[in-house]
């Protein structure tokens, strides 16, 4: 299949592949990022993570109508505004579902699974009653259009190249909230030992609260970066959401950077193979390589080795 | 048929029989064809369900996956009807008569050689039933001797489901795409799309669900189903009593995906199509919620909450599209949250209980009754 | 060496035993001999390894490098299953049965026949089973409770139906993980009781804490200490020794 491109031309392929594969790879970090947090931590199955990311992907949509309307010259910037909003609608749904339901199902995860995706259901039905059932794009501000001409060969969207730098920084941050700040001890204490946590004095309710909405809002994040790739209907988180446990499954359920090198091993091979064949089968060479490398190595690919 | 005490306990012998009445008596005499037909398709889902009950409910093994097996099961009878429906007569206006429509279109000139064999009914019959028990074993050895199991055996199979989607999506020449395979007219020469074929495949599925109850029921009796349950709860005390528990797994696995494939075939009979809607990851995770409603530990609440579901889906859907799945969402949270066992859940707590004691009472009553109809003639 | 010279003596032999969790070495380099109806307690200090080397033995934790015989079979090769079908059973620390079933069910499901998937499809509850069952049953002191299920004993009943579980198994290799802990002074008593006649006509292996305990019926004892073996012999001998004393019997 290589045989009618010569080596300049399959290089450049590749390069661009590959900028279009780590697109796909923000997105699926980003997603990746809040479920390895709710699943990682907390053992938690968040069937309605997609819904979350939607929400966030709704509202960074509003959020760019509203710009364009009422205050038209500050529109280059709403981005930002828009994606403080998606973390806000999407984390506090998050903490209010926590309350409701999901702490009621901390010792039985496989019914998380089940719960949630009853939820899903309900969000998908509501967005689909509140903003209709046809997809929306949002405009985006001039400064994020066109493409940066890398070489002859190779051309770089920039709004592509933006949400990259976004999905760095978000990482970052969530690396040091995790493993650096009092907060992150907290949330590794009650999951290593909920009981003893509890005994000195760590509030294990609100923990456990603040972590779903955390992991809930990085989704609403994620939703925004989403509006920038593709259009938002009721259903669209509902596509990734297998992708995305396979990237936090496939990286080892607790290591962020698994989390991180499974999402761009992935989306990397998906893209590159869509240049030389159908996208379907493309996809269904990567799930099966995904499902085939789970089987012999059920742990992941980033997992310590523990006495049990 | 054995039906005593022991076969089933007293609550499952009430379902028993109020499910013949109700299947073989009341709503054939209450329905027309049009909605015996739609029952027909509820019920082609609790074979699913009865399957889920065994490797889900005793197994404690979620596989959302179910629709890969319901499907197969639908597809490979979907070939042998689809090759019968395209004999020469019927498709000479076709640039390569005696194929599948659907692959003259795709420019196909001779039928896959994975088709041939569905030529023969007897082939397609073993096929419906070892096209998917093959499939699972593979998928289930592989995981369960690899001691993959709970949420990542779940999410595992959900991909699968997937991946078979996209798969007969894309491959439309040889599985009909998204609109799969249909205009399936005979069996044997018979019309199925008659109100009397209707009818007499109704009763043939009953008939087959009956069958499945009664081996669902036998395998949950036996060791095997006791083991089912320890494995559920300690799987480590289980493999450290000299079982190998890989190998129950993969049993159980196998069971729920044959169970499933049976309903897959009749569903093809009953609705003249399969199509891969029936095959992805939400009608899988559907197939979870008719037997989460019902019972996940009951075989009879399983089809009890298959038929109630499916009949609140399709009277709601039809009145409200849109609270339907507000309706089915909350339905499938409150049971979770609230009613683990389901419907057969709420009977064993609730309703038993109360009839229970409204009987006791009764004999009481007329123990009594007894008492002094002895002493009167003493007097 | 030892195991070249008499092949025949010993029903277990762990030769050079390691096993390393990321560089961490729970067992280490770790040698032990069982004889025919010998009673082996080992005991150490909290993490000195004894759980891990239960764990190797049946199978549960797979071995980095090093040997167990058992009857001339090397058991580092074989699965858990097939491990208990060479006649090695094993007590877990926190009873582990089966809540959901029944006492009987529970004893029923240990009764080494209809093993195979195939096996247990066409398993028969016949007299031999039954009087099985009700033997052991009355040796556990849970006779009169065959039909309750396992949810209601007390912790207690639990570790006793455990043990009941093993012996039905009838191995020759009998593994207890501490096998009084959490019981009343009078379940201890009785249990004592109880693992005095179990013990006959076979070999046991013992973790336990209770130096009374250990003393009533160890014929040898092996004091474990980061994974290798501090002391071994007698229980007088090793009482007085003076390496145990500092790090477990000392304080």
């Amino acid at each position: 299949m290589f045989g009618d491109y010569s080596i300049g031309d399959l290089g450049a392929i590749f390069a661009m592949q590959g900028f279009a594969g780590l697109i796909l790879f923000s997105v699926y970090v980003l997603m990746a990022l809040g479920l390895a947090i709710i699943f990682g931590q907390m053992g938690v199955i968040n069937m309605a993570h997609g819904e979350f990311m939607i929400l966030g992907a709704y509202v960074t949509w509003m959020t760019s109508n509203a710009f364009q309307h009422f205050l038209p010259a500050l529109f280059p910037g709403y981005f930002f505004v828009a994606m403080i909003f998606a973390f806000i609608a999407s984390g506090s749904l998050g903490m209010l579902v926590e309350w409701a339901m999901i702490r009621r199902l901390y010792k039985r995860p496989l019914d998380t699974l089940l719960a949630t995706w009853g939820l899903s259901l309900i969000l998908q039905q509501a967005y689909r009653s509140v903003f209709g059932a046809r997809e929306v794009g949002v405009e985006l501000p001039d400064w994020m259009m066109g493409s940066w001409q890398a070489t002859d060969a190779i051309q770089i969207p920039i709004n592509g190249m933006f949400v990259m730098c976004l999905t760095i920084l978000i990482t970052l941050v969530v690396a040091y909230v995790l493993f650096l700040s009092r907060w992150g001890k907290q949330v590794r204490a009650v999951v290593q030992n909920r009981v003893m946590a509890g005994a000195v004095g760590i509030n294990t309710e609100k923990v456990d609260r603040y972590t779903f909405g955390l992991g809930c809002g990085i989704a609403g994040v994620a939703g925004s970066a989403f509006t920038m790739i593709g259009s938002t209907g009721p259903t669209a988180g509902q596509l990734y959401i297998v992708d995305t446990f396979l990237v936090v499954v496939f990286g080892g359920a607790a290591s962020l950077v698994g989390t991180i090198a499974s999402a761009f091993t992935i989306s990397q091979a998906q893209s590159t193979m869509e240049f030389f064949m159908s996208g379907s089968m493309a996809k269904v060479l990567t799930l099966l390589a995904i499902v085939a490398i789970l089987m012999m190595r059920p742990q992941g690919l980033f997992a310590l080795k523990v006495r049990k | 048929m054995i039906i005593n005490s022991r076969f089933f306990n007293r609550s499952e012998l009430i379902g028993f029989v109020s499910l013949l009445l109700l299947l073989v008596v009341i709503l054939p005499l209450a329905l027309d064809v049009f909605r015996l037909n739609l029952v027909a398709k509820y019920l082609t889902y609790a074979f699913v369900a009865i399957g889920l009950v065994l490797c889900w409910g005793y197994g404690g093994i979620l596989s959302l996956g179910q629709g890969v097996f319901f499907g197969l099961g639908g597809y490979c009878m979907a070939m042998f009807l689809k090759l019968e429906a395209s004999s020469v007569a019927n498709t000479k206006i076709q640039s390569t008569p005696g194929i599948p429509d659907f692959m003259d279109w795709n420019q196909l000139t001779q039928l896959p050689f994975f088709w041939k064999p569905f030529q023969s009914f007897p082939f397609a019959l073993a096929a419906i039933i070892l096209v998917p028990a093959i499939f699972a074993f593979i998928i289930g050895a592989a995981m369960f001797k690899r001691r993959v199991g709970g949420v990542y055996f779940a999410i595992i199979t959900q991909a699968v489901a997937a991946i078979l989607t996209i798969l007969i999506v894309g491959q439309q020449g040889y599985t009909g795409g998204i609109n799969g395979i249909t205009d399936l007219r005979t069996l044997h020469g018979w019309d199925i799309r008659t109100d009397h074929a209707k009818l007499i495949l109704y009763f043939v599925e009953v008939f087959l669900l009956f069958v499945a109850i009664l081996v669902a029921q036998f395998i949950r009796l036996t060791k095997l189903g006791r083991i089912l349950v320890a494995m559920r709860e300690q799987e480590d005390r289980v493999r450290f009593s000299g079982y190998s528990v890989a190998n129950f797994k993969i049993f159980a696995f196998c069971a729920a995906a044959v169970f499933a494939a049976v309903g897959g075939a009749l569903f093809t009979l009953e609705v003249g199509f399969m199509s891969p809607s029936f095959v992805g990851i939400v009608p899988s995770i559907e197939m979870v919620i008719y037997t989460a409603v019902g019972g996940r530990l009951s075989i009879f609440g399983a089809v009890y909450g298959t038929i109630l579901v499916n009949f609140a889906k399709t009277s709601l859907s039809e009145t409200f599209p849109q609270l339907w799945l507000f309706g089915l969402g909350a339905l499938f949270i409150a049971v979770v949250l609230a009613f683990p066992n389901g419907l057969a859940g709420i009977w064993g707590d609730y309703v038993q209980p109360r009839i229970d004691r409204l009987l006791a009472s009764r004999t009481k009553k007329s123990g009594n009754g007894g008492l002094v109809a002895n002493g009167a003639p003493a007097e | 060496m030892l195991i070249g010279h008499q092949p025949k003596e010993f029903l277990l032999a762990v030769e050079a035993l390691t096993v390393s969790f990321d560089g961490f070495k729970a067992v280490n380099d770790l040698s032990f001999y069982v004889e025919e109806n010998e009673i082996r307690v080992i005991i150490g200090p909290n993490g000195a390894g004894k759980t891990t080397v239960l764990d190797l033995i049946c199978g549960k934790t797979k071995a980095t490098s090093g040997s167990i015989q058992f009857r001339g079979k090397e058991l580092t090769k074989l699965r858990e299953n097939e491990i208990v079908k060479a006649g090695v059973g094993r007590k877990f620390q926190t009873p582990s049965v089966f809540e959901d079933l029944s006492v009987f069910e529970n004893l029923e499901i240990s009764f080494p026949r209809g093993r195979t998937v195939f096996g247990s499809l066409t398993f028969q509850r016949d007299s031999v089973v039954k009087d099985r069952v009700e033997e052991v049953a009355e040796m556990i002191f849970l006779k009169d409770r065959l039909k309750t299920s396992a949810a209601e004993l007390s912790h207690g009943q639990k570790q006793w139906l455990e043990i009941g579980m093993l012996l039905i198994q009838n191995p020759d290799l009998l593994m207890l993980d501490e096998p009084v802990a959490g019981m009343s002074v009078s379940e201890r008593a009785k249990t004592a009781e109880l693992l005095n006649r179990i013990i006959k006509d076979r070999s046991v292996l013992v973790i336990e804490h209770d130096m009374k305990f250990v003393e009533d019926i160890a014929h040898k004892v092996t004091v474990l200490h980061q994974g290798q073996i501090l002391s071994e012999g007698t229980m007088e001998r090793v009482k007085n020794d003076p390496k145990v004393v500092e790090v477990y019997l000392g304080h």
